[in-house]
């Protein structure tokens, strides 16, 4: 089965001779959920964002042998637009008329729990609920693949638990695959197929950790012998990753 | 403080200030030359009506023609601005030497080139010239303030260059807009008022060319009626400026939110 995309060799150099990235190869089979882990500034985003096409890479392709899949993208930030309620945030804008993109975003608002918060504005709403709104439009979308970019680092401990259990509903539901950023060793021990740790300016990949959590799993995997073995792997290849760099 | 002392303290200063201004006038003897009274600028008010208000109308309308082309002509070419870096780098300069252009000073020569029979033409040429670099230099900066992340998003999401701007550019814009158009209305009146003044001649029939009018004959409750009516005239757009802004912000902007402290 041919992987539903491919980065060969691709490195990014901003216009200020930052080295953000690269050369770095990573190939992601679809309904896979990658985490990509590593510390701050390590261009873990930079990779996101080449993988959107948001930006265009110094060196090397980001190549979709299956064609370019309907993609959604999740920000760190919620990045809600201050005067649309929820229903018109998560509307989409192209492809589909506009009562149809009403009821898909209305659905998919359903889906992450806010089938009463339809009309809210986002200033009436908790960061935990704004993130839940980013999510709504990403799915509303009908991706196929989804880009997660630290999606839940600003949130308190209970909603970030409770939206990774409601993450991994979704991608289990929908088949989707998931690329997500996150600088938590837990986090990704937690959500993921497969680990791989990025090293610091440049981001290279220093290690891939392959894990076969149970589907469906819910907040009793933290507790398992299991899970603490898949964190204790991400903590170490991290602690090696960041000797590496220096 | 509650809304009933917040109106009744300033309107009672109001009433004290004018009761000791007509208590002076009377007790001191002044000369109604020098300082008219309440009582001689209300009789005024109803003597001189006709004039009064047909140089209210002239004033007014001169104000809210040139108030409405500068915002459209700002907000035309702020969005111009924000396509093209290239005819923003060609044009802002430009603006802004006819913004630091005092106002006074081309007023003669505008007043030249359109004619004293185009007075009102040469007056709403001088108040758009005030009142548009506010709505300009706002617009662009607001148009360019939209969040760059949702720009991407709305890229990936195969938004076209229109939708970007309509539906994204435009509302994180309008902020920005309406406090340009507070600043603006104001500064059109005054443009009207100053360009009057400046252009100094009958054939102008404002408030302004009023006030000139009535000085000169020493007509002084005359004149201090029109100031009370520009007065008005400045707090009323103020005011209805306000209202809109708070109409088109109040559900979602921060600074249109009221907090429970």
């Amino acid at each position: 089965m041919p992987a539903l995309l491919t980065l060969s060799a691709i490195s990014k150099t901003f216009a200020n001779g930052t080295v953000a990235l690269g050369p770095m190869d990573l190939s992601i089979q679809e309904g896979e959920f990658v985490s990509l882990v590593g510390p701050s500034g390590c261009g873990k985003s930079t990779a996101l964002r080449l993988i959107a096409g948001l930006i265009a890479p110094t060196g090397g392709t980001v190549q979709f042998p299956q064609g370019r899949p309907e993609t959604g993208f999740v920000f760190q930030e919620p990045t809600l637009m201050p005067w649309a309620d929820a229903l018109a945030n998560a509307m989409r804008l192209k492809g589909v008329a506009a009562s149809e993109a009403e009821d898909r975003a209305a659905a998919a608002l359903k889906r992450v729990g806010l089938s009463d918060f339809l009309h809210a504005y986002p200033r009436a709403l908790s960061g935990g609920m704004k993130m839940r709104v980013s999510i709504a439009r990403a799915l509303a979308a009908g991706p196929k693949l989804l880009l997660m970019d630290e999606p839940f680092a600003a949130l308190d401990e209970f909603t970030r638990q409770a939206l990774n259990d409601d993450l991994l509903a979704l991608w289990a539901e929908d088949k989707l695959t998931v690329t997500f950023v996150t600088h938590s060793v837990f986090e990704s021990a937690y959500l993921s197929t497969r680990v791989v740790m990025v090293t610091p300016r440049p981001g290279r990949i220093a290690a891939v950790i392959d894990q076969h959590p149970p589907v469906p799993r819910d907040a009793s995997f933290r507790l398992t012998p299991e899970f603490s073995a898949y964190a204790g792997h991400i903590s170490n290849a991290l602690k090696q990753a960041m000797e590496g760099a220096h | 403080m509650n809304t009933v002392l917040k109106i009744a303290i300033p309107v009672g200063l109001g009433i004290a200030v004018i009761a000791a201004w007509q208590w002076a006038v009377t007790a001191l003897a002044i000369s109604p030359i020098v300082l008219p009274g309440p009582d001689a600028i209300a009789r005024a008010f109803v003597s001189d009506f006709a004039n009064l208000s047909a140089a209210l109308w002239t004033t007014l309308r001169i104000t809210i023609v040139a108030f409405v082309l500068a915002v459209v002509g700002g907000v035309a070419l702020a969005v111009l601005f924000s396509q093209s870096r290239i005819i923003e780098t060609a044009l802002f300069p430009y603006a802004v030497i006819l913004q630091v252009t005092p106002v006074v000073a081309i007023a003669p020569i505008v007043t030249i080139w359109v004619g004293y029979d185009n007075i009102n033409a040469v007056l709403l040429i001088l108040a758009w010239i005030v009142a548009f670099f506010p709505i300009l230099a706002n617009t662009t900066l607001g148009l360019r303030s939209a969040d760059h992340n949702l720009i991407d998003l709305f890229r990936l999401y195969g938004a076209s260059r229109w939708q970007i701007l309509w539906k994204l550019r435009f509302p994180s814009a309008l902020p920005y807009l309406l406090s340009a158009m507070k600043v603006s209305g104001g500064l059109a009146l005054i443009g009207v008022v100053v360009a009057e003044f400046a252009a100094g001649t009958g054939t102008a029939t404002g408030l302004a060319w009023l006030i000139t009018l009535a000085t000169r004959n020493l007509h002084m409750a005359t004149a201090f009626a029109a100031l009370v009516l520009l007065s008005i005239l400045g707090i009323v757009i103020f005011f209805v400026l306000s209202a809109l802004e708070w109409a088109l912000l109040h559900r979602w902007h921060e600074s249109a939110i009221a907090r429970e402290r």
